[in-house]
């Protein structure tokens, strides 16, 4: 068991390291942040998880042609990834656009 | 040639995800920083699109998912209204969590036979299919809450051995798949149907007021989901993008837990929703009311009106109203401002956004250490649907669930006087013992019609 363990990480070094750095990365970006923005940046950071879209179009784009299981899951995935997207980024906006500083 | 224009296509990508969160956390940047993350994720598709890959491409299937989606998200955000907000947010999550659930189950269903059990494929899928459910259920169930379907009092019987003992049902069937020498998709099923139940045992036992923490939460989970499955197909973007989003969720969350000065682990062990009547329920406590034609004469002739809105206030449509009685107030030649407690309405910041929407002037807003220095000089405090944020037992009563959460000090003011439905209890469930106060008068009744009427007075005053 140890043993795979070791051979996973030694095999997914350059992995591994981005995957720490990226979480630094995501910590220290949002480290300060207004009560105010805390709503909005919920919801913009909530559209970008659908980046997992890539991930089912990948999956349909390999798909055989016949494979009725993962092409029907596959555009599944892809129409409710695509609807946390659509919807995360116009919602943002939409409480965003409230924001802006109105003329006097 | 072609991998590597695509890879670098996609670091531009992951590069405009970091520079649009950065901007998103930054109230002048925000708006750009939202645009600049929806451009990272138009180019990451459009990539993910072309990039070469064996196959049969079925771009049929394809176009068809990416327009139901967009269709349902677009139209969804823009008839949504904002105070729906916190349900929609936790809605789209699922959905993202869904799709990362779905991801992890075909591709255990096509795992060419032969397979090695003990490989990072079958790891990856395990973990993208754990992580999309237990994101994917849990918002269900928040999104329920939040919209009032599922009662807050819908609970499981001992949450907590339920838990740990669907926890252990989580990781045993792991290990039996990825101790089998072939698959077994009877296990992968299992799995799915018992992280799934796992997302409704984590979620039901929080109580209300603590549902945009756990949103948040599972927000950032949705994010390590994303993650898993870019690591079943080596994407960078979604590895990056995923944990991005995943490492700045927690951050967010222990920062709304802090802006409420509770710890997450208190609010995953579940305080706020079990909390006790306080100390003064065995006195006769009697509040005075106050009638809309008198209220108005008073706000007619104060110097000074601070108006402190809750969610009560978000539900009746109010806040257009409130705004309309604020420049009537003015144009009388009277000082009124808006108190926002940090977590006034369903979310931190909500408030602010609804307040927006009415056009309530940005320098009219008090944060709460403003509103408690100005809240001695002021001679009406107008508290609408607001409880617990302006609840007293948050300093004074140790028992009290709240104990130690900042609060508006309303108090401190010539006059409170509290718009409410009736003398039910707050979110949290808890008395307040404000509304007993000397100063305090309460006016009953549906927010929008109270202040409707106080207009109609102001006007004939």
């Amino acid at each position: 068991m140890l043993e795979i363990l070791i051979q996973f990480i030694g095999e997914n070094f350059g992995m591994i390291t981005i995957l720490v750095i990226a979480s630094f990365l995501g910590m220290e970006i949002i480290s300060k942040v207004p009560t105010v923005l805390h709503t909005p940046l919920m919801s913009g950071a909530n559209a970008i998880s659908g980046v997992v879209i890539i991930g089912a179009i990948i999956l349909i784009r390999r798909a055989e042609a016949g494979d009725y299981f993962s092409l029907v899951l596959g555009t599944l995935g892809i129409a409710l990834a695509m609807i946390n997207v659509a919807g995360g980024f116009a919602v943002t906006n939409r409480m965003l656009e409230m924001f802006k500083k109105k003329k006097k | 040639m072609e991998k590597t224009i695509t890879d670098l296509l996609y670091l531009v990508s992951i590069i405009l995800f970091i520079v649009g969160l950065k901007g998103l956390s930054h109230p002048e940047t925000a708006r750009k920083g939202n645009l600049t993350a929806a451009a990272g994720m138009i180019l990451g598709i459009l990539v993910a699109l072309f990039e070469p890959i064996e196959g049969n491409n079925n771009y049929g299937w394809i176009v068809a998912g990416v327009a139901l989606g967009s269709g349902i998200g677009l139209v969804a955000a823009k008839k949504i209204q904002m105070t729906k907000m916190p349900e929609m947010v936790s809605l789209f999550n699922g959905l993202g969590g869904a799709c990362a659930m779905l991801i992890g189950l075909v591709e255990f269903y096509n795992l060419p036979a032969g397979t090695d059990m003990m490989s990072a494929a079958v790891f990856t899928d395990i973990f993208a299919l754990i992580i999309g459910s237990v994101s994917f259920s849990g918002s269900l169930i928040a999104y329920g809450k939040l919209n009032g379907s599922l009662r807050d009092n819908f609970k499981l019987p001992a949450p907590q051995v339920i838990n740990v003992l669907t926890l252990i049902a989580v990781i045993a069937i792991s290990v039996m798949i990825a101790m089998g020498d072939s698959l077994d998709f009877n296990l992968v099923i299992a799995l799915l149907a018992v992280s799934l139940f796992y997302g409704v045992v984590f979620v039901t036992p929080i109580g209300g007021g603590d549902m945009p923490v756990v949103i948040s939460l599972l927000n950032s989970f949705t994010g390590i989901g994303a993650m898993g499955a870019g690591l079943i197909y080596g994407n960078n973007v979604m590895i990056i993008g995923g944990i991005l989003v995943g490492a700045s969720g927690i951050i967010l969350t222990v920062l709304m837990c802090e802006a409420m000065n509770r710890t997450l682990l208190h609010v995953l062990v579940g305080g706020l929703s079990g909390g006790s009547g306080g100390s003064g329920n065995d006195r006769e406590q009697v509040v005075k009311e106050v009638m809309p034609n008198d209220l108005a004469i008073q706000l007619k002739y104060a110097s000074k009106v601070i108006v402190v809105p809750g969610y009560g206030l978000a539900v009746a449509q109010a806040q257009h109203t409130i705004h309309e009685l604020e420049q009537l107030l003015t144009a009388e030649g009277v000082d009124v401002k808006y108190a926002i407690h940090p977590v006034a309405g369903r979310m931190p910041g909500h408030m602010n956004v609804l307040l927006a929407e009415a056009d309530v002037s940005y320098d009219k807003l008090l944060e709460l250490d403003q509103a408690n220095a100005e809240f001695p000089t002021t001679d009406v405090v107008l508290v609408i649907g607001a409880n617990d944020v302006v609840n007293p037992a948050a300093k004074e009563d140790t028992t009290s669930p709240i104990y130690g959460m900042p609060i508006l000090d309303v108090e401190l003011a010539k006059t409170v006087v509290v718009m409410k439905r009736g003398m039910n209890k707050g979110y949290a469930g808890i008395e307040n013992p404000l509304f007993f106060g000397e100063r305090t008068k309460m006016l009953f009744g549906d927010a929008k019609a109270s202040i409707n009427k106080i207009k109609d007075e102001v006007n004939q005053a």
